[in-house]
Parts: structure tokens; C-alpha cells; sequence
């Protein structure tokens, strides 16, 4: 909302702050300040002149030659604006004078004759282009004939003013109006309040001989008002009324319209007025509309409406959309005489539905949207047919036609002062509490430090000691709160296991030269069939979709971490970065029902993709790409972090993946994932270089690595012995499956098994190539002879040669 | 014999002194003081000697020895430095080469952030909890007082799956679930980060995911006060010992009383910049005393216990720590970004 300081000055005396301060205390208070705008800074020698004649430009159609009395002298002043006529009373920035944008006014010619200055529009004053009146809107701005000549216009327009631009919260509905934020800076400041004096001479009809009011849904409308005021004179509403409604955000249109405008933001209670000769009925009857039914608003526009819209209608036809449109049927127009004044109560959802459905949301809208003050609605009625009465020359007849079944339920609040200084931590003396009472000008009645609070009608957010509390604290400023630590119990605190393990895997991983990346859980529904890992497939699972994705690329949750991980890749391919490896854990969604009826399963995976050159020592001239190797080892190591042994690595064949480059991880013989390159063919459709990848069950890691019990061995006495043995096998024999045999064969002494050397190529016959271990062994309790060494050695030779049809080398 | 040893003395001090490297060095030694050496002949020969001189000459003979035993140590020693001195020469290279580089990796910022939060307040005391990111409705809004028909809780702003069902707007429906497992006993302290998600558009200050991070104290006689010295130490923490924070009234549904802490400037310390909007201000998070409903739905009595929880957007603050501009970089992955934060 807007807030001009100019028109809070009316009920709160401002005198001796700053805007500034004000808006730092007003933010502190629990309404943040958003902006602080300063009208017309610097603007000066901008004064009223009477154009005492207008003549049309000799050398120009479009220019006129106007002599212009500013008070002390005459000025001669050239102006383009169609609508500039002789008697009329204009504003005028004299030579030196500077305008909002840092135009400033010189003496000058045109066309050959002398301009003294400047006839100005409201927009060259700094006043937005949509809160002009349209009559004025491609002109100058033409003021009220008793406009005193020679006076200063930037007082009589209001440029003077400071605009706060306040951000409220939607519990605080009291806020949205003039006099409420009135009440809030009163209570701020200390300060006395002054609320207008609302009354109205009556004429001896009365409005029920005029209208009556039928409401057929009192849940929707529990209190309808109609006043009516006959003689209306349309006419322009007097000036301040309009430079305040500019200065609140609203173009002024006629005096009947910006009075109700006026009353709106005064009260912060929408009203409505009526033409009554146009509404065609004796007979206000509120009702929600009917399948089908349709109506056109002010705005011109035909609105198909449904059952829970509620609608104004005479008895027979719509009239208004309640609390968010009139209608154009009804409208005030220049030649309205009598005039249907509506203050009402309307349901907050039923006009959030309106206004929503419609796409009409409105300064009336937002105001009952939030909930207006039930105790205001007949005093905002009556405070607008005043003004009338004042400024359109209306007559207000007696009384008032309604319908009421409102039911204002007092909210009252008791607490001991004491409860309030625990809970807050402070120690505020009675006395000061209710000081702040006072201030908030709640009725209370205190009696030993027990207070009994009446919540106004205003603050229907006061219904619980909390809210008293916040009250309380926010005027005695929560600035004045202490810093204290909590004296409860200390206790520990800390990681839990699977916490700190998943800490270990980023480290680890970080180490290991990765980057952790965050992709996106939501992904395009393509997505969630790729790189999906054969346990999660056996799983069956229905990609989960969303009701209303804001985009494709973001519609489904994720079934694997890669697509989204390769996407990242490839945009730092895209953008030059040739050398990436990422990382990252975090969680798929795995849903296994047709029609989702419960969570899914959310489940841990370690995802990495590895794309560009490994080791790049350019000096040295060596240079390694990524391979197949370089992410098993990082895949080892992590396995190795989390004490994992017993791991394997089996050729696997998966539908993205290289068929000759991939395996499938398994724990124990438990599949925990897989690992390998990108297919080349995907790698090509997805725009990637060689990337490899891999996709591990973390939670099932964690698992595996929670149930390992921490063990220690000692360190041996006795010295080990090693043996290198070479086997020439066929090319397809994997390394794995004779280290499988090896070690078997190997027992009790074997310790370690490495592959040293691959040998392929000359002096080894067709599909064959040599695999030479490194054998170690080790006996804890003594000294290994050479006849055991040897025994263990012909064991192991013996074993591959049979199942590998492998023959030693020499 | 008295001349002749004095003489071998000076002709094998002489050879000492000439010999270039140790391999002459262990000549002199050999030829001079070897079993077949002239001062082992001297001593053989002094049986032709009268028996009186026999000892002078003995003594004298042994001098000689030892004379060039030390000469040839002392120049064994020079030696050897020498042919140090030279092999460590040759063995110079230019320091000034770039060295072997060791792939590095490092933290994505947003989980450096986390973790630094989780174990400052674990140092309080707080354990870290975790919760789905797919929510029921009721953990997400009406356990913390959001029920349905709330504005707060409009369909358009949340992505729901199904009626009941939706990716968590905060991490919130944490602190439900933990207190519902406290059954109705204090104290919980804990810490949820993790990611969530909104129904927006993404562009430079929007992202439909981001993370969060609150935190919840629920016990006998927690008071106001207690958060707002907690998030001070907090704020001193993380963004310097020299910044100070302030309280400001608000409004949250699941708070009562609610605030929110914004911490000064760092630009401008206060005076005013266009960092903050001219405020000396700048919003870090919202917090608030546990409301009485909340409590109540999750099994506690607020008549016995009360609370505090607060909750802040890391993206939010990385962004303001490291000016960081565009909030779409979190999750780009341009490795450019993600390596300049490995020692954040």
C-alpha cells in the first residue's frame, strides 16, 4: 500500500520525524517499508499563472502565443498542449525552474517569439501517466478556477508529499487503510489520534422508501447497507481529494466515484456506488450467480460466472461482482442523480474466488479478500455520503436499507504479566504494559497483574496470548529484547552415522579431483527411463508426475541422477570447459503404483560422470584422457573409504552404455550399481565427448558399510614373500576370474594378488596375450620356507593352467 | 732412519695433498701406511738397531703414522664434500616448473554452506534431521498451521502430484515429523537442511528448486530472548564478528510471535548503499516462537513447553556473501563456478 504522509498527517501529528525515521520505526513495528519517495525534490519556481489570453502562433498551427499572469509579473509563454484556453488557471514553471528528471526551464524562442517559461502537464510534474484523468490526460493540467494566482503549485498539488511504499502482512488486514495505519503510528509514535468527524444532514425520506435488500446466502454476505443520496451533481472532485487519490495509486474520474475511492483507502472499506435510475429496481437482491449466467463489468468485458461467484443483482439481473467489479449496466455516469451508496461485509473466499476466476484483482478485492473491519462498514458508508453531500451537492436521505445477520464475535485475551516477561525474556513492568495497551488503544482491564484484553474489531488477527505477546514485544521493540543463550539441559548434539558416512563419500569424492554438482530433481519425462539401474528397473517404477509442471523440462521426478548430470556436462562442453568430472548424491523417487496413493520411495544414489583429459602434465609431455580405469580407481577408493571389501566388476550390457565397457558393481554379489562409457551413439545424440559413468545405491553402501564391524589386525612380524608369475592366456580371459582362481588356490599364505603387466602384440600368437600377478604371501605366525613358497606357487599355476587353458612363461 | 722417516712423512704429505678424488687418496693410504708400506719396513728393520734407539725410533715411527693417518681422514673428508658438492649440482633443476597437478575437486557451495551451519549449531547442542522430499499435504501445511483454504497454501505456488501429495515448499514438515517422534517430551533441537521446491519460473533471483535450512528448539521455558541471542551468535558466525543483527515483527502462520532478522550491511555498514536499498539493512531470515498449534498438533503442550524455529535459503546467502548474481548458477554446474568455492 501506498502511504502519503501528507494525508497520515490529517489524524497524527508528524511534526518532529523524518521520514525517514518514521519509516525505519513503522518497518521496525512490524511493516516493512519498502520505499521512500520524495515527490517533487527540487522542484521550485513552479507557480499557479491565469492565461489572461491565447492566441494561435504566427509561424506555427500547433503552438500558441499565451500572456500569463504568475502573480508578481507577466509572462509571455509558448505552449503546444490542445486543450490551453484563455480563463484558465494553469501551472506554470517559471525560468529556473528544474522539473523531476532534471529538465530544466530557460528562457527561450520559438519560432521567433519569446517563451518565459513553461505550462505544464501533471506527467511533466512527475505524476505517472495512469493516475492522470483522462481529460487531462494529453494536455496540461488545468486547475480549479479559485486556484490563488502567483501561488506556489507545488503545495497545491501535493508534490511535496513523501510516499511510503508499505509491504503488509496478511495478518495485518487493519493496516490497509488511511485510519488503520493511522492507529499503528499513533501506537508507534505515542501519539494522539484524530479520526474524522463523520456525519451528514438527512432529508425526511428515507433510503427504505427507495430500495429494499434481499441476501440469499448470509454465509457469503452476512451484512449488506445501502444509502442512497439523491441531487448528485457530477462534477470533478476538489483537488486535494484528487492529489490524495494520485498519491495513494488511483486515477481520480468524478466526484462520486473518487469519493468512494476515497472512503476505500480512508477506511480501507470497499463501497460501491450505484446509479440507482440505472439499476432498475426497487429491489437490491444478493445471491450467488447461476450456471451460465453472465455479466458485463465496468471494465466493458462479458465475465461468464459460476454458483460460487456472489453477485449484486435488482431482483432480476447482475449488477456487481460482489467486492471486486460493478457492472457497466449500473454505472455512474455525468448525468447520475441519485446514487445507491453499498458498504457491505463479504466472505473473504468468496471474493478471492471472484477475484481470481476473473483475473480482477483490485484495491476492493484484496481489502475483503483479507477481511475488513465488520465494525466499519456503516460508518465508511455514512463517512462517503458526507463527502457527497459536501462535494457533489447530494442530499442523503435517512437511514439506511439493510441486511444484517453479522454476528461480531469480541475476542478477548487474558494472560499475567508475568507469562508475557517469561516467554519474552524480558522483565516489562505492569505499568508499562499498559502503556502499550494504551497505546494500541485496546480496551483492557488489568487487576494484579492479570490482564483481560477486548481485541478491537480492527485486529482480527488478536485471538490467542501469543498474539498479545507479539503485540506487546513489537511496541516495547524488539530491539529492546536481551540476547540470552536457552538454559535448558546442554546435550550433545552431532552427525549421526549415515550422516557423517555421506560427508565421508563428498570428501572422498572431492578428493578423488570431482566437483560436486546439484542438478534438478524434476526432469523431462524422457528422462526417467534413461540410465536407470537394473535394480531400480526390476522395481517396475511409474515415473511420477506432476499436476501442473510449470515446464516440460521440469515435469517428472527423477528416476536417475545422470540425465540431468550429462546435461551439466554438456553445457560446460558447450561453453569450452573440456576437462569436467562431477559428482553428485542425492535422491530418485522411486514409485511403483499405477495411481500414487502414498510417498515414494526415496532412495540415496552416488552418481559421477567424468568427461576430457585426466592427467595433463604439458611439460612433461604426458597427457592422459579419461578411461574406463581412471573412474573404476575412483570407484575403488570410495569403496575402500566406506571398508567395503569384497567388491567385483562384471561385464554388463546396458541399453546407453558401451557394450565392451561396462560393468555391473556388486557387493558381496549384490548388485549396487554399474559403471562404464556412454554409449557412443548416445554420446553423439546428447553432444558429449568420452564421458564415462557411474551410479551407485549409496543408501545400500551405507548400509553394507553400518553393518561392517570395525575390526583390527595386527601388523604382521614376519616378512612376506613375492612371487611374480606370468600366464598366457586367451585375450577374452578376464583379469578378475583368474584372480578369483589365484586366490583360491593360493590358500592358506596368499595375501595380495596384482596385475603388473597386459602384454599383447609381437611374439605372442593370434587372440592371445600374457597377464602377469604379483603374488604375496605371508604366514602371521612365522617365517614362510622356501618349500611352502614353492608349494603354494605350483598350486596356483596348476589351478590356471587347468581353468584357464593358460601356460606359464618361462 | 730418523731422516728417513721424516722424509716419508713429507713425500706422503705431499701425495695426500695432490691426490684429486679418494680413489688416489686410498693409493697414498696403501703405499704409505699398507703392510708392505716404507714405515712398516722402518719398523722391521729396527731390529738392526741399537736397543737404545730402538724405542726413540719406535715412537717416532708411530708419530709419522698417525701424522698421515689424520692428514689422509681430514683430506678423505674434503673429498668427499667435494664429490658432494658436485653431484648436487648436477643435480640442480628449475624450481620455478610448474609441478606434477593432482586432479582437484571440492564442495558444491550450497553444501559447504550447510555444513558449516549444521556444525555450528551442532556445537549447540542441535542434531541434523531429514525428511522426504515428496510430502504429504498435512506435514507440509496443516501441521504447521496452514489448513486447508489457507492463501497461503495456493495450489498455483506449490507442485502437487496428487490431492494429498507434493514436493515440500520448506523443510518445515522436518520439524512436524520430528517433534510427532518426540512424543510430547522436550527438548528437540535440531537442524533441517535439504532441498525444496516452488512453482516458479526460473530466472535470475527464481528457481523452482533451492535449499533451506531451519532450525527448531522446542523445550520448558524457551524464550524470546533465547532466539534472538542464538541467531545473533549465529549471524556472527557466518557472515563476521562486526555485524550486527536486528529483529523485526512479521508474519508466518506456524510462528506467533514471528520476526524477521535482517543483519547490517556489509557494504555500507549501516550508513545506506544500494545493496541493501539505501536500509543499511539486509533481510538473511525468518524466525519466530513455535506457535501454540503446531505444538499441539505434533503432541506438545504449550502450556508446558514453547519454541523457537527459524529458517533461511543458503542460495539467499551465498548470493549475498559472494555477490553472487544469478541464482540459476547453483544448478548450471559451470565447472568455472563450482571451482572457485573449493576453499570457501
Amino acid at each position: 500500500m501506498l502511504l502519503s504522509l501528507n494525508w497520515l498527517k490529517q489524524y497524527v501529528d508528524l511534526d518532529d520525524i523524518s521520514p525517514d525515521d518514521l519509516a525505519e520505526k513503522i518497518t521496525k513495528g512490524g511493516i516493512e517499508v519498502d520505499g521512500v519517495e520524495k515527490l517533487g525534490e527540487g522542484l521550485k519556481n513552479i507557480v499557479v499563472g491565469y492565461v489572461k489570453s491565447c492566441e494561435q502562433h504566427p509561424d506555427a498551427d500547433k503552438l500558441n502565443v499565451c500572456q500569463v499572469d504568475v502573480g508578481e509579473e507577466e509572462l509571455q509563454i509558448i505552449c503546444g498542449a490542445p486543450n490551453v484556453a484563455a480563463g484558465q488557471k494553469v501551472v506554470v514553471a517559471k525560468p529556473g525552474a528544474r522539473l523531476p528528471g532534471g529538465m530544466k526551464i530557460k528562457k527561450t524562442k520559438l519560432r521567433g517569439e519569446v517563451s518565459n517559461g513553461m505550462i505544464c502537464s501533471l506527467q511533466e510534474l512527475g505524476v505517472e501517466q495512469k493516475f492522470v484523468q483522462k481529460e487531462f490526460e494529453d494536455g496540461i493540467f488545468v486547475l480549479p478556477e479559485d486556484a490563488e494566482t502567483g501561488s506556489d503549485a507545488v503545495d497545491l498539488l501535493n508534490l511535496n508529499d513523501t510516499i511510503l511504499d508499505l509491504d503488509i502482512t496478511p495478518n495485518r488486514a487493519d493496516s490497509f487503510s488511511m485510519i488503520g495505519m493511522a492507529y499503528e503510528v499513533a501506537a508507534i509514535l505515542d501519539k494522539d489520534l484524530h479520526l474524522p468527524d463523520v456525519k451528514a444532514e438527512r432529508t425526511d425520506e428515507s433510503a427504505a422508501d427507495y430500495v429494499q435488500v434481499k441476501v440469499e446466502d448470509p454465509d457469503l454476505n452476512p451484512y449488506y447497507g445501502a444509502y442512497v443520496v439523491k441531487n448528485i451533481q457530477i462534477g470533478p472532485s476538489p483537488l486535494w481529494m484528487r492529489n490524495r487519490l494520485i498519491a495513494a495509486g488511483i486515477r481520480p474520474i468524478n466526484n462520486v466515484v473518487d469519493i468512494t475511492n476515497y472512503v476505500l483507502m480512508e477506511y480501507g472499506q470497499p463501497l460501491h456506488a450505484f446509479d440507482l435510475d440505472r439499476f432498475n429496481s426497487s429491489e437490491v437482491v444478493v445471491r450467488r450467480a447461476r450456471k451460465g449466467e453472465t455479466m458485463t463489468t465496468l471494465d466493458g468485458e462479458e465475465r461468464d460466472l459460476q454458483e460460487d461467484h456472489l453477485l449484486i443483482t435488482n431482483g432480476k439481473e447482475g449488477m456487481a461482482l460482489a467486492g471486486v467489479m460493478g457492472g457497466a449496466d449500473s454505472e455512474v455516469k455525468d448525468d447520475t442523480t441519485t446514487v445507491l451508496v453499498e458498504a457491505a461485509y463479504f466472505n473473504p473466499l468468496t471474493v478471492r474466488k471472484s477475484s481470481k476466476d476473473h483475473g480482477l484483482r483490485s484495491e476492493s478485492s484484496i481489502r475483503f479478500e483479507r477481511g475488513v473491519d465488520p465494525e466499519r462498514v456503516k460508518e465508511a458508508g455514512l463517512r462517503a455520503c458526507q463527502l457527497m453531500e459536501q462535494y457533489a451537492g447530494g442530499e442523503v436521505l435517512s437511514g439506511i436499507a439493510e441486511f444484517d445477520e453479522q454476528k461480531i464475535e469480541q475476542s478477548i485475551v487474558e494472560f499475567d504479566a508475568e507469562t508475557i516477561n517469561s516467554r519474552l525474556g524480558t522483565d516489562i513492568s505492569v505499568d508499562e504494559m499498559k502503556h502499550i495497551l494504551h497505546r494500541l488503544r485496546f480496551s483492557f482491564e488489568e487487576k494484579d497483574a492479570h490482564f483481560t484484553v477486548y481485541a478491537p474489531s480492527r485486529r482480527g488477527d488478536i485471538q490467542i496470548v501469543e498474539d498479545m505477546l507479539e503485540e506487546i514485544a513489537r511496541i516495547y521493540g524488539y530491539d529492546n529484547l536481551p540476547y540470552t543463550l536457552p538454559e535448558g539441559a546442554s546435550n550433545a548434539g552431532g552427525l549421526t552415522k549415515k550422516q557423517k558416512l555421506k560427508r565421508s563419500i563428498h570428501r572422498y569424492m572431492q578428493s578423488a579431483g570431482l566437483n560436486e554438482a546439484m542438478t534438478y530433481s524434476l526432469t523431462r519425462e524422457e528422462n526417467t527411463a534413461k540410465f536407470m539401474d537394473q535394480t531400480i528397473r526390476a522395481q517396475e517404477p511409474k515415473a511420477v508426475k506432476l499436476a501442473m509442471p510449470m515446464s516440460e523440462a521440469h515435469s517428472h521426478l527423477r528416476l536417475s541422477i545422470l540425465p540431468e548430470l550429462l546435461s551439466s556436462l554438456q553445457y560446460n562442453l558447450a561453453r569450452r570447459q573440456q576437462d569436467v568430472a562431477l559428482y553428485e548424491l542425492g535422491a530418485i523417487y522411486v514409485n511403483t503404483e499405477e495411481n500414487l496413493s502414498k510417498q515414494p520411495d526415496e532412495q540415496l544414489r552416488l552418481s559421477a560422470a567424468i568427461t576430457g583429459t585426466w592427467v595433463n602434465q604439458q611439460w612433461q609431455k604426458e597427457v592422459k584422457a579419461v578411461d574406463f580405469y581412471v573412474l573404476k580407481g575412483v570407484a575403488e577408493g570410495l569403496l575402500d573409504t566406506l571398508h567395503i571389501q569384497n567388491a567385483s566388476f562384471e561385464p554388463l550390457k546396458m541399453e546407453e552404455m558401451h557394450p565392451g565397457r561396462t560393468a555391473a558393481i556388486s557387493v558381496n554379489g549384490e548388485h549396487v550399481g554399474f559403471i562404464g562409457q556412454i554409449h557412443p551413439a548416445v554420446q553423439k545424440e546428447m553432444d558429449l565427448t568420452d564421458t564415462y559413468v557411474f551410479d551407485l545405491d549409496a543408501d545400500r553402501l551405507l548400509e553394507i558399510t553400518m553393518e561392517n564391524e570395525e575390526s583390527y589386525e595386527p601388523i604382521p612380524r614376519y616378512p612376506s614373500v613375492t612371487q611374480d608369475l606370468a600366464f598366457v592366456v586367451d585375450e577374452d580371459t578376464l583379469a578378475r576370474h583368474m584372480m578369483d582362481v589365484i586366490e583360491q588356490a593360493g590358500q592358506p599364505y596368499l595375501k595380495d594378488i596384482q596385475v603388473f603387466d597386459i602384454y599383447q602384440g609381437e611374439h605372442m600368437e593370434e587372440g592371445k596375450k600374457s597377464i602377469a600377478f604379483n603374488v604375496r604371501f605371508q604366514d602371521p605366525e612365522a617365517t614362510l620356507k622356501d618349500e611352502q613358497v614353492e608349494k603354494a606357487r605350483k598350486q596356483i599355476v596348476d589351478a590356471v593352467e587347468n581353468s584357464f587353458q593358460a601356460e606359464l612363461r618361462g | 732412519m730418523k731422516e728417513r722417516l721424516e722424509e716419508l712423512k713429507q713425500e706422503a704429505l705431499t701425495k695426500i695433498a695432490e691426490a684429486g678424488d679418494t680413489r688416489q687418496l686410498q693409493e697414498v693410504r696403501v703405499s704409505y701406511l699398507g703392510k708392505k708400506g716404507p714405515i712398516t719396513e722402518v719398523l722391521r728393520g729396527m731390529g738392526k738397531l741399537p736397543k737404545e734407539e730402538r724405542p726413540v725410533i719406535g715412537q717416532l715411527a708411530n708419530e709419522v703414522r698417525e701424522v698421515i693417518s689424520k692428514e689422509l681422514d681430514t683430506k678423505q673428508e674434503q673429498l668427499e664434500q667435494k664429490a658432494l658438492e658436485a653431484q648436487l649440482a648436477e643435480e640442480s633443476i628449475d624450481v620455478t616448473l610448474p609441478g606434477y597437478s593432482q586432479p582437484t575437486g571440492g564442495p558444491h557451495l550450497l553444501t559447504k554452506l550447510i555444513e558449516d551451519i549444521e556444525d555450528l549449531f551442532i556445537g549447540m547442542g542441535f542434531e541434523v534431521a531429514e525428511g522426504p522430499e515428496v510430502e504429504q499435504d498435512y506435514y507440509n501445511f496443516e501441521a504447521l498451521n496452514l489448513p486447508k483454504g489457507h492463501p497461503a497454501r495456493d495450489m498455483q505456488d506449490s507442485f502437487y502430484i496428487t490431492e494429498e501429495l507434493l514436493m515440500r515448499t520448506h523443510t518445515s514438515p522436518v520439524q512436524a515429523r520430528t517433534m510427532e517422534k518426540h512424543e510430547g517430551r522436550g527438548p528437540v533441537k535440531i537442524i533441517c537442511p535439504g532441498k525444496v521446491y516452488r512453482r516458479d519460473t526460473d530466472d535470475a533471483t527464481h528457481s523452482h528448486q533451492f535449499t533451506q535450512i531451519e532450525g527448531l528448539y522446542v523445550d520448558e521455558n524457551v524464550r524470546m530472548s533465547d532466539l534472538k541471542g542464538v541467531l545473533n551468535s549465529f549471524a556472527k558466525q557466518v557472515f563476521g564478528q562486526n555485524r550486527e543483527i536486528r529483529l523485526r515483527p512479521s508474519f508466518f502462520p506456524f510462528t506467533e510471535p514471528s520476526v524477521e532478522m535482517d543483519i547490517s550491511c556489509k557494504m555500507c555498514h549501516g550508513e545506506g548503499c544500494s545493496v541493501c536499498k539505501h536500509s543499511g539493512w539486509i533481510e538473511i531470515l525468518g524466525a519466530g516462537m513455535v506457535h501454540p498449534n503446531v505444538l499441539r498438533m505434533a503432541g506438545f503442550d504449550p502450556e508446558k513447553y514453547s519454541g523457537f524455529a527459524f529458517g533461511m535459503g543458503p542460495e539467499r546467502i551465498a548470493m549475498l556473501k559472494y555477490g553472487i548474481e544469478d541464482i540459476r548458477h547453483f544448478y548450471t554446474n559451470d565447472v568455472r563456478f563450482l571451482k572457485q568455492f573449493h576453499q570457501a
